[in-house]
């Protein structure tokens, strides 16, 4: 049962994955693409974490955490370069 | 293995992962641009919420002891997510909107993005857009 809602979240995730690369490659402004590259981010912590799930390991949570901190950072730096045109002054 | 963290297990799993598709799905549906933040910054790191849980108590139920590393990363998460949206609501107000066609700010001060600070003001020497 663990198994199929594995594949049933990855199956989700997956989608949700391939959508938000949709829209980076569609959207009309930068701040859609700013806001897809978030959500990709989160998805892929999300993938990588059932992976990990379902491979019964616990290397990949370090992997993930590492990928959440650099995805904040990079969505701050992302949304300063919208603001002032640059990103350190 | 006991059926109920089973089952327990398997129900966080789908529902964080509808909860995902859910979130990226409306960043592709909605129109406006602001209604397009809510969907991303709530929905998805709900259903990342839901799928660290589930891992968990998979680690419970297999090895015995609950570890700790999913819940600082739902923390991270949950604390970051409405860091980014006001990031991203602020440069979009800063981009698109002009002080007319945002609603009245319901203060004496205007928008603060578009508002110079009290303090500035009275010296008046502080210029009002820096981009």
């Amino acid at each position: 049962m663990i198994t199929y809602a594995t594949y049933f979240a990855t199956a989700c995730f997956g989608l949700g994955f391939l959508m938000n690369l949709w829209k980076i490659a569609t959207a009309e402004g930068v701040g859609d693409r700013v806001l897809a590259l978030d959500t990709m981010v989160i998805n892929a912590i999300a993938l990588m974490i059932l992976y990990g799930l379902s491979r019964s390991t616990e290397i990949f949570f370090e992997a993930a955490m590492i990928i959440a901190m650099l995805g904040f950072v990079s969505t701050v730096a992302y949304a300063r370069f919208m603001l002032r045109g640059n990103i350190i002054e | 293995m006991d059926l109920v963290l089973e089952i327990l297990i398997a129900v966080f799993l789908v529902i964080g992962g509808i909860f995902g598709l859910v979130g990226s799905f409306g960043l592709i549906k909605l129109d406006d641009a602001m209604s397009r933040l809510h969907a991303p910054t709530k929905a998805t790191t709900l259903g990342v919420g839901g799928v660290l849980i589930a891992s968990m108590l998979h680690a419970y139920a297999y090895e015995g002891h609950l570890s700790w590393h999913e819940l600082l990363i739902t923390l991270f998460l949950f604390l970051t997510a409405p860091i980014t949206a006001n990031f991203i609501a602020k440069a979009h107000i800063h981009r698109h909107e002009t002080p007319d066609s945002l609603p009245v700010a319901g203060e004496d001060l205007k928008w603060a993005t578009h508002d110079i600070a009290p303090e500035k003001k009275k010296s008046d020497s502080a210029p009002t857009d820096r981009s």
